[in-house]
């Protein structure tokens, strides 16, 4: 999920922001505040902030925070008629943040290790598992509702963190600026609807709900998991980096005795 | 704080020169989070001295996914070629791996405790 190519998955640091951009403009000065850095990144504040406050007070799953700012944000930015790289100008500031905290996750893991050691083989297992059927589900469901060979490759890596989806959708001969983009509704679908799935699935077990959830929706759902508790965040974290190792690792092989590469 | 930047940012550094050194295909911040793991688990680096920026972080993780989100606009017309086999064969999958996911594990946790 985070870094867009744009600014590197090798993370060369905060680009400077621009604040020579806006040159003035008689007729237009209203439009030029409307993307203004400042204004923009508090608009996206603010209307995440207002959308996790209507959340919370509704207690609706469907009325996900994430989806709610996505959708006004672009929303307002196709209003506007400003473009997304004028957008990720200042937002690229927040998105900067993504990698610190996968990083930060690291912290719900120490907590959870001793749990972790006792059952490594089942977690491990089932995330693989878990891996599989989904790299060879998403690509047989796609292709029998008429997805193109190419459309259909570029699904398989859609339950992991979008450097990876992204990397391995470039070496399977896939479209990583179209995996970059399922992997973020695989994973706001996840964290919106993942916990009743797994009621209904009598998934009951709250290291296996964390894992799945993890497993499945990498970081969105991880978000989620983290919201209901951290003890259902640590083994999320866990099954998105077990989930992200084994789609680097599987990927290629799957699709090849799929007979799709 | 400092502290708390200087450990963080240093274990996605070190991922970073990891990924560069050896071309492994994973993302540095995946290597940042088990180094972090594994320097707490050694001893190296105290529970307090991450404890209040990492819980920010993590508490609010969902937040910074909102600018990538965004990046789906300028997606919209190579999704809708094939909006309907995306949308159906992402969501069945999902709900797959979910699913298969709990239900593995719960089946091996229960053959381990007989």
């Amino acid at each position: 999920m985070h870094g867009r190519t744009r600014y590197g998955t090798d993370g060369k640091g905060i680009p400077l922001p621009n604040h020579t951009q806006h040159p003035p403009n008689q007729n237009n000065n209203t439009m030029d505040f409307l993307k203004n850095d400042f204004f923009l990144l508090t608009l996206t504040f603010g209307v995440f902030l207002a959308a996790k406050t209507l959340q919370k007070k509704t207690g609706s799953t469907l009325l996900n925070p994430i989806l709610i700012s996505i959708a006004l944000l672009i929303g307002y930015l196709k209003l506007t008629d400003i473009s997304y790289g004028e957008y990720n100008k200042s937002a690229h500031l927040i998105e900067f943040w993504l990698k610190p905290a996968v990083v930060a996750l690291g912290v719900p893991l120490y907590r959870q290790l001793s749990t972790i050691r006792k059952q490594i083989v089942p977690l491990v297992v089932s995330s693989l598992v878990g891996c599989i059927s989904g790299i060879v589900s998403v690509v047989i469901v796609a292709r029998m509702c008429g997805a193109s060979h190419d459309v259909a490759i570029s699904l398989a890596p859609k339950s992991v963190t979008t450097p990876i989806a992204m990397e391995v959708s470039r070496s399977i001969g896939g479209i990583p600026s179209l995996t970059a983009a399922v992997v973020v509704v695989v994973g706001i679908f996840g964290a919106m609807l993942g916990f009743r799935i797994l009621q209904v699935g009598h998934v009951h077990n709250p290291i296996a709900q964390g894992l799945s959830m993890g497993t499945a929706s990498h970081a969105v759902g991880t978000s989620k998991a983290m919201e209901v508790g951290t003890h259902y965040g640590a083994f999320s974290s866990l099954g998105l980096t077990l989930n992200g190792i084994f789609t680097a690792i599987f990927t290629p092989l799957v699709l090849k005795l799929m007979g799709m590469i | 704080m400092i502290r708390q930047c200087t450990i963080l940012f240093g274990c996605l550094a070190l991922g970073e020169l990891i990924v560069w050194a050896t071309g492994i295909p994973l993302p540095s911040s995946i290597i940042g989070m088990l180094l972090l793991t594994l320097f707490l688990k050694l001893g190296w680096l105290r529970l307090e001295w991450v404890k209040g920026m990492s819980d920010f972080l993590v508490a609010n993780l969902g937040f910074f996914f909102v600018p990538p989100g965004v990046a789906l606009m300028l997606y919209f017309d190579v999704i809708k070629a094939e909006l309907l086999p995306i949308t159906v064969a992402t969501v069945v999958s999902t709900v797959v791996v979910l699913v298969v996911t709990g239900q593995v594990h719960q089946l091996l946790r229960k053959k381990r405790n007989k």
